[in-house]
Order: C-alpha cells, then structure tokens, then sequence
C-alpha cells in the first residue's frame, strides 16, 4: 500500500497502540497534523499552550500509565520549546518518543525559517535520535524509536522528520508489534551481540552471593530508587523487603515504589532525607540499592556515604555502576526479574534489634503551628484525608515537592509524578494533565509552589479546554522557598531575588481560565475548598497561605556527611 | 585513586551521519579531552571502527567505556592498554632542507628512522614515518633540530596482538549473554 510519510507515521502509532498524542502545530508539521484531521476518531490529539506543556504532558503520561508518551512539535523554536521537557524524561528514565518536523530537503543548512538542528541539540538529553531524510525509512525508524524509549532502562527518543518526508509517498506494510524485533533497523539492533537496550536475565552467580550477602548481614537497609517505579516492580519489592526484615528508604524518584505504610518505611533519604533513613544510611553492614543511582542529592558525600557497609547496587544500566559510589558488589538486570529471583532464593530473615535503632529516630519531621497560617505538614494530611488513597500526585520542585514527598504514602508505581533528576519548575501542571487523560478513573492532584505554577500555569487552558479536572494545590508563601532557605541557612540571609510578592491573583487566575479557585489559610478553610473542587469536577486552583520562613527539615547541606544535618 | 594514564579505547559504531559527534560529545560532557580520534571504515562498509586516545585513571575508563557501550549506535568497546597492543600512527613532516650538508643528513636520518621521502622540491624535504608514539616523536625530535615547517599526524590506531580481536565475546561477565527476553 502506498502510503504519505504522514499517512505512515499515524500508521506506525496505531501498530504501536498510541492513541494520545499531546503537541502543537506549526508550519513544517502541516502534513503531520493534516493527516491527525483524518485519523483524529483512532488519535486523540491535546493541544497545549505551549510545546514546553505538551512535552510535561506526554512525560507525565508516560510515567503514570507506563505506556510511551508521545509529543508533536514543529521546527525551529517548536523544537526548542521541547528540550526542558526532554531532558526531564530523560533524566528520570521516562519513556517518552517526541515527533519534530524540520525544514524540507533543499531548505535544510541554509538557515531557513523555523530551522535549527534539533538532534544536535538533542543528542546528550535523548537516548536516541534521528533525522529521517527518506521516506521509505520512516516506518522502520519509528518503530526502532518506540523500542529504544520503552525497552531496558527507558528514555525520550527524538525523531526529526524532514517536511517533503512527510508529503513523499512509499510502499507501507503493516507489522504487528510483536514482529518488530525480527526485521529492519529493530531486527538488525536486536540481533547484535551487545547493546544496553536488552533486557538481561540476572547472573544466577551474582543472585547467590547476594543472598549470602543478606543472610551474613545483621544490619540491612535497603533503597528504593526510580528502578522499582520504572519496572513497575513494587509488588516484588515489597515481598523482597519483607522477607529481609530491612529498614527501606526511599529516593525521591523512588515514591510508589513500595507501599508507603510498610512498616520498614524509614522515609526519604539525603538530602532532606528522614533522620531514620539518614542515620540507617551511616550505621548499616550492608546496603542494597535497587534502580538508585546514587545522586549527589543522595550520596551527598560519596567518601563517607555508607562507609561501614558492602554497597550492592541492582541495575538494569551497567553504566551506572560504580559512577557515584564505588559498590562491592552489583546485579544487572531489571529490577523486577532480578527480584523476583531473589525472592525466591532468600529466606525469611529477622533484624528486630536493627530495625529497633533505626526507628527510634524520626521518620518524618514534627512543624510547629502558625496562627493564621497552615503548615505544610497540616495542609497536605488535610489534602490526603479528604482525597482516594489511590490519588496521583504530581509535583513541581522545590519545598512543596519535598513536603509532598514527606508527607504523603504512595503505593503504587506511576502515583508519584515528580522531576526528581532534572528539577523542572513548571513540570508538574503538564504532567498532571498528561496522568488524567491517561488515568481518567484516578483523581489527579498537582502540588505547586507559587513561583514554579507562575512558570506554566497557561497550561489552566488546556484544562479547560478538554475539562481535565486536575485539582491544583499552590503552596503559596511568596517566595521561592527553596532558594531562600538555602539564603537562610548558608547565605545570611541576603534574599536576592526571591520574593515573590507580584502577582497575579491566583484565584482570579482560574477563574479567567473559566475554572475555579479558593485561597486558604486554615485547616477548615482548606477542608471546604478540597470538597468544593472534588464535588466541581473541573480544574481547581486552591491557594494555600503558607509562612515565608517555613522550611523543609530536616537538610544536610550539599556535599557533607549524610548525618550532618544542618536542621531537623 | 589510581593514577591517570594514556588509554585506547577501540569502538565499532554504525556508519550513519551524527555518529561520530555522539561519540565525541559523550567525552566532552563527561569532562574529558580527547587526545586522538581517528575514524575509518571497516571490512563491513555499514561499521566504522574509531581509535580513541584519552587520559583517565583504571576506574574512569571503565566508565567511560560503559558509558560509550550504552549508546545505540555502538557495537562494541574494548580497552586497549599498550601491553597488549600493537599501536601505530603515521606523521607527515616538511622540513627545510637546503641542498648541501643538512640536506644529506636529514636523509641519513629518515634512513635509520626508516621513514620514506615522500615529496622533495627545491629546498624541502617531506617525510613519512610510521610508528607508535616513543618512535614517531625521537624522529621528530631530531628533525627538530633543523627547521620544520609543519607536521601532521594521523592519530593511533591500535589493534590488540595475537589472535584475540574486538569481535571476540571477552567483555565483562553478563554483558553479552543477556539471554533472550529482548525487549
């Protein structure tokens, strides 16, 4: 069947069960957007304000079904708008395969409209990327594309389609998902002896040290990271981390990763991890990190991160191994399989002892109240009582994501949306628009700071627009708290440059968006506006009044020892 | 930390364009210079096989090498060290060489270097010398004494001694047997 290069790209999405796209038009992706016009009963396509939004949304889909997200931009500053976006999913492992158009053929080098070289600027922030020059490459391409984003560890691939590519025409055949792997680009890439995009079934050798490791331990603890989300693997870690009877601390990217009320749960760890998890970290014989990668905002120091303990790290990228903090022993494989293995090797350990030191230390931080103000604390257990424990959540960055991640329990993979790796002011509206088209049944929540929702919040459009009731939660204190605790504490408190105090009216905001808003500032207050917005219906905005100087506790400042807090 | 040294890193990488900028990048972003990069193509036409020189301690390098493993457009890396590689790099020199003495000189020389004449003109003799780095940079040395009026050298290409090649599966435990649940 002779097909458009347009015609084939629908083609190639529907083979590969797409049926959301987010983007924004433009001029080199006419024909693409054409052709949406014609598929648009099997591809449901979301225009957002702005390509930054589009590129959040399909992230924030990618991450809440596991599915591959999937964005349209067009050239030149459409591409550019996309680069936040990508280097997000790309610095948490989302899958996501983002579509650009560029200039037609005899246009491209010469500086054209609306050109620029988008797989350049690409190329360090995608795990792949292309530029199709031909048409009757475009279906093999795309269907390398989607196999890279979504297999072993995943990421955004950045597919750049000349403009006469998508008008030419060539012989298309359709190929059923399953059959992808034994031909073309796929077949030839799957066929080579190494490449990191497999899947590695785990060493049996490496499986049974470990299992000595833990049964020679008498002080486990174990990190849940990103891994566990990514590969879904929650119901093995938690039998995984109830059978070693392990303290378990929890990265930032690691929320859903294991049910929040499990009685192992120490709370976060580095940071602005939790005492418990801190001091676990600094007193273990043996540590387990699962899908972690040991960032600078959790080994804050890699010469005394762990020092009395083996380090294990399980990881589907070998890359990862040994980057940040030299391990003594490690397992590659994707999260999942290598635990499920282990759980059915390892017997039922007991640490009562262990786990009594770890938890005489706070899990979670204590906050003093404030007349006339709520704090964080009071705010988001008032959120969370009123709200189905199955909830998404979706965050910026910045206080309230810390709070968020403090003091809510996520159980399930993709319940957490949050820019742990990149920290993207502005991805949290996106993001949670993107989880409710792809979890309608769910009830989604967007957490926001005052200067990160003043980023994006334009996206109040798209909410309308298609009526995607996202309820908002802006932890207002008119500043840009996390900055300015960093200017407390380290900077003697010279705030330059983060007060917020301009508008606008937050409130008045919504409304302009054809939405509504309430602003708190107690417990009751907000009560009334959580009851308010669900029995609504629509977007929500609820601005909460929160102190200027309230801090996230406890902090242990860049670079120091993991005990070294510096408030708690 | 263990000390920092010259390594070779040999890579097989698909012939397509942006290849060899993805690669060069993924050193410049890891902070790292390259030393020498050389890149030509193979027995299949579709595979490039790059010779990449770079200055990094035994832990950096095995970094690096996972780190250039993981992208899609590279077959396979193997560390050369120079115990068990054979290393050569070819450099042109032009130096002046008026006819007279040191004219007959620079000729004796290049004898012993074993490096061959390749241009003469009126004045100027132009060299070729092939060779690892010890051997190509005496004869440089040496010539300048006289006058050079430029070099330029190939960068090093390795291969690995005797019957072993990159082809072979000596990597790392698991890196090759991942079994068949692909995808």
């Amino acid at each position: 069947m002779e097909l458009t290069g347009a015609q084939i790209l629908m083609e190639c999405l529907l083979e590969q069960g797409v049926d959301t796209v987010f983007g924004y038009p433009g001029g080199t992706i006419l024909n693409v957007y054409d052709e949406l016009y014609n598929y648009s009963d099997k591809i449901k396509h979301y225009l957002t304000a702005h390509e930054q939004g589009a590129s959040h949304a399909a992230d924030g889909y990618a991450r809440s079904t596991g599915k591959v997200g999937v964005c349209f931009a067009t050239s030149g500053p459409g591409a550019t708008n996309l680069t936040t976006g990508i280097a997000t999913a790309y610095m948490d492992s989302s899958p996501v395969v983002f579509f650009t158009c560029n200039v037609t053929e005899p246009l491209v080098g010469k500086d054209s409209f609306q050109e620029v070289d988008i797989t350049g600027i690409a190329m360090p922030i995608t795990k792949m990327n292309y530029v199709v020059h031909e048409v009757d490459k475009l279906a093999d391409i795309v269907r390398e594309a989607f196999a890279i984003a979504r297999s072993g560890r995943p990421g955004p691939v950045l597919v750049d389609i000349l403009k006469n590519v998508t008008a030419e025409k060539a012989e298309y055949e359709k190929l059923p998902l399953s059959e992808h792997a034994t031909r073309g680009r796929l077949g030839k890439l799957v066929g080579r002896s190494s490449n990191n995009f497999k899947s590695p079934d785990p060493d049996k050798e490496d499986i049974d040290l470990l299992i000595n490791m833990i049964n020679g331990s008498e002080k486990p603890l174990i990190i849940c990271g990103g891994g566990v989300v990514r590969s879904r693997a929650s119901e093995e870690f938690n039998t995984f981390v109830n059978r070693c009877d392990a303290p378990t601390a929890i990265t930032v990217m690691g929320g859903g990763g294991i049910a929040g009320l499990n009685p192992h749960v120490t709370g976060m760890i580095g940071m602005h991890g939790s005492q418990a998890s801190n001091m676990a970290v600094d007193a273990c014989d043996l540590l387990i990190a699962v899908g972690c990668r040991f960032s600078d905002r959790v080994a804050l120091d890699p010469k005394t991160f762990a020092k009395k303990a083996k380090i294990v790290q399980i990881d589907i990228d070998r890359s990862e191994i040994d980057k940040n903090v030299k391990t003594a022993h490690h397992i590659i494989g994707d999260a999942r399989k290598v635990l499920s293995v282990l759980n059915e090797k390892l017997g039922q350990q007991a640490h009562p002892e262990w786990k009594k030191y770890v938890f005489s230390f706070p899990t979670e931080t204590e906050y003093d109240d404030i007349p006339g103000k709520l704090t964080p604390k009071q705010a988001l257990r008032t959120i969370a009582d009123l709200l189905p424990q199955d909830t998404i959540v979706s965050t910026d960055v910045g206080q309230h994501q810390m709070w968020a991640i403090q003091h809510f329990h996520f159980d399930y993979p993709g319940q957490l949306l949050t820019s742990g790796g990149f920290g993207t002011m502005g991805f949290g509206l996106g993001a949670a628009i993107g989880a409710k088209v792809g979890n309608p049944d769910k009830t989604v929540i967007h957490i926001a700071g005052d200067g990160c929702f003043r980023m994006n919040c334009h996206e109040l459009c798209t909410e309308q627009y298609y009526d995607i009731p996202v309820i908002t939660f802006v932890f207002d204190n008119s500043t840009l708290g996390m900055v300015r605790q960093w200017q407390t504490l380290i900077y003697d408190k010279h705030y330059s440059q983060t007060t917020l105090d301009r508008g606008p009216d937050f409130v008045k905001l919504a409304e302009a968006y054809g939405l509504k808003g309430k602003r708190v500032t107690n417990v009751e207050e907000l009560r009334e506006a959580v009851k308010e917005a669900l029995e609504f219906g629509h977007g929500y905005v609820v601005d909460i009044a929160i102190d200027i100087d309230e801090m996230v506790r406890p902090m242990v400042s860049g670079g120091a020892r993991i005990t070294n807090f510096l408030a708690i | 930390m263990s000390e920092t040294k010259l390594n070779t890193l040999s890579v097989l990488v698909d012939n397509e364009a942006g290849v060899l900028s993805q690669v060069a990048r993924l050193f410049s972003r890891k902070g790292y210079n390259i030393e020498s990069f050389v890149s030509g193509s193979t027995v299949d036409p579709a595979i490039t096989r790059l010779t990449i020189e770079v200055y990094a301690d035994e832990d950096q390098i095995k970094l690096l090498s996972n780190q250039l493993a993981k992208l899609i457009p590279v077959h396979s890396v193997k560390i050369l060290t120079p115990e068990i590689s054979i290393r050569r790099e070819l450099v042109l020199i032009k130096v002046k060489a008026p006819a007279g003495a040191s004219r007959s000189e620079l000729i004796q020389i290049a004898n012993i270097f074993r490096a061959s004449i390749i241009d003469v003109s009126i004045g100027v003799l132009t060299f070729a010398i092939i060779g690892d780095e010890d051997k190509t940079q005496a004869f440089v040395n040496i010539l300048g004494e006289y006058e050079i009026l430029e070099l330029v050298r190939t960068g090093i290409v390795a291969l690995e001694r005797g019957q072993e090649t990159i082809y072979d599966k000596t990597k790392v435990k698991g890196e090759f047997d991942y079994g068949k649940n692909v995808l």
